[in-house]
């Protein structure tokens, strides 16, 4: 299963406490995860990624293993440890306040 | 028993707002969607239990939030708004042409007989529809794609499409506007739209017969009488006799004719509110004083209402969506303030008080009143 991290609103869309977990079918991307997790909790169709061309809001970040995805393929392979289910794949908004 | 349900957006959130008929004491519950702008709600005057949100995020985008228990519980629906075809350019700050880009919903305008039909004005400008209670949207494309659309263009606050007045006595006919291209009326259902915007004059644009490109804030309606609609426009108040063919001018003796909201008295169709605001570089009340003008000629002659209101030292303004008339027997008016006060006055506009003070800055107010 591939452990996945949400931000409080997204959490709280999808009616979800903490990680997600949910089975990727073959390779594990970031375009395959988030096909899975939206296929899981649809109300988050459009919340991360564009309804028609599927890129990134621009207000959200994608990491993983301290390392920052968010200009990656969405179609190269994710760190073996989140394929692995050691180390989750965090969907992560932009701070802003003041 | 009756009562009235005030329905709130804000910033950070929707309120709805609960009283009987004497409107003295007041439930306020909510947040729902804390921490979401709610840009309107609205519900159907089909079922006053059907509810509508429009909730939206600069980080997660949109959403549409229903209820059909008056608010008490929400589910959310169908959120994808692509526009017909190829969406092409309208015109951007600069004068270039800027594609289509959907950012949010506006307004949402449930239909008068059917609870699941609901319109949407979204920003870039555009109307869609939803026949199946929300799940899903579809652009009726005339709208833009009538002639002038390419040469709209936003104002500061966008290219949105903020006011859809619905024809109480014509289900063909609807009437739109769009910050900054103008007005609109459709006569055949949304296929077909025309520009209703003669007599409208805008110091910023050189043509004084210009057909669009009018920043118009704000339409109203007596349902009594759908041709006469009154216009809070960017500067000056107007009115149309015959459904938007010419404007005139009413601004008459208000301090300051620019403002946001304009509405109309539930039973008496020449008494019209609005909320003078200085100036559009100076977003408040003149000299501190909140004041709501009230005609009851129809415009020109204006009386300010103060009672109730803050009369020094307030700086807030009234947002266009920000203002809602009850139909009890003794109207209420009720507006929201980027303070976070709701005020409410259940005589007209005579005496006001506030309903709750401290929300997050009011985006919309809306009101049912509940038999």
């Amino acid at each position: 299963m591939i452990r996945v991290v949400l931000p409080w609103h997204l959490r709280n869309l999808a009616r979800v406490d903490g990680e997600v977990a949910i089975a990727v079918p073959g390779q594990v991307t970031q375009r395959s995860v988030l096909d899975a997790l939206e296929q899981a909790y649809p109300v988050l169709r459009g919340t991360i990624r564009d309804h028609d061309t599927s890129k990134r809001r621009p207000f959200l970040r994608f990491f993983a293993c301290e390392e920052d995805l968010s200009h990656e393929s969405p179609d190269a392979p994710l760190p073996e440890a989140v394929v692995q289910g050691r180390e989750p794949f965090l969907v992560v908004g932009a701070i802003a306040g003041g | 028993m009756s009562g009235v349900r005030v329905l709130v957006g804000t910033r950070k959130g929707a309120f709805t707002l609960e009283s009987d008929g004497k409107r003295e004491k007041w439930e306020v519950n909510g947040p729902h969607f804390g921490g979401w702008e709610i840009y309107h709600l609205k519900g159907s005057p089909a079922d006053p239990n059907r509810l509508y949100a429009s909730q939206t995020s600069g980080w997660f985008g949109q959403l549409i939030q229903r209820s059909k228990d008056g608010g008490k519980t929400w589910e959310p629906v169908g959120n994808k708004f692509a526009y017909d075809g190829v969406p092409g350019t309208h015109q951007w700050y600069d004068g270039t042409a800027h594609p289509w880009e959907f950012k949010r919903v506006w307004h949402l305008e449930p239909s008068l007989t059917d609870p699941d039909t609901v319109y949407a004005g979204v920003e870039d400008a555009a109307l869609f529809k939803t026949t199946d209670g929300g799940q899903n949207w579809e652009e009726l494309p005339g709208l833009r794609g009538h002639g002038s659309g390419s040469s709209w263009s936003p104002g500061a606050g966008g290219l949105g499409l903020h006011t859809i007045l619905l024809d109480p006595t014509n289900p063909k006919r609807m009437f739109i506007a769009i910050s900054a291209a103008g007005a609109f009326r459709t006569d055949d259902g949304g296929a077909a739209w025309k520009p209703i915007n003669k007599g409208l004059h805008s110091q910023y644009i050189p043509d004084p017969d210009a057909e669009v490109g009018h920043c118009v804030h704000r339409l109203a309606m007596h349902r009594s009488r759908p041709d006469v609609l009154f216009m809070q426009k960017h500067w000056d108040v107007l009115r149309t006799d015959n459904a938007g063919e010419s404007w005139r001018e009413v601004s008459g003796n208000l301090p300051t004719d620019f403002g946001f909201v304009i509405d109309v008295h539930a039973h008496e169709p020449e008494t019209i509110y609005v909320v003078p605001i200085k100036s559009d570089s100076e977003h408040y009340p003149p000299d501190g004083k909140l004041r709501v003008y009230r005609s009851r000629s129809g415009g020109e002659e204006w009386e300010a209402l103060t009672n109730g209101l803050p009369q020094h030292d307030c700086y807030v303004n009234v947002l266009r969506d920000a203002m809602a008339i009850d139909s009890m027997d003794s109207c209420g008016v009720y507006f929201g303030t980027t303070g976070g006060q709701v005020y409410a006055s259940k005589d007209g506009g005579d005496t006001w008080a506030p309903i709750v003070r401290d929300l997050p800055a009011v985006l919309s107010v809306e009101v049912q009143t509940l038999k």
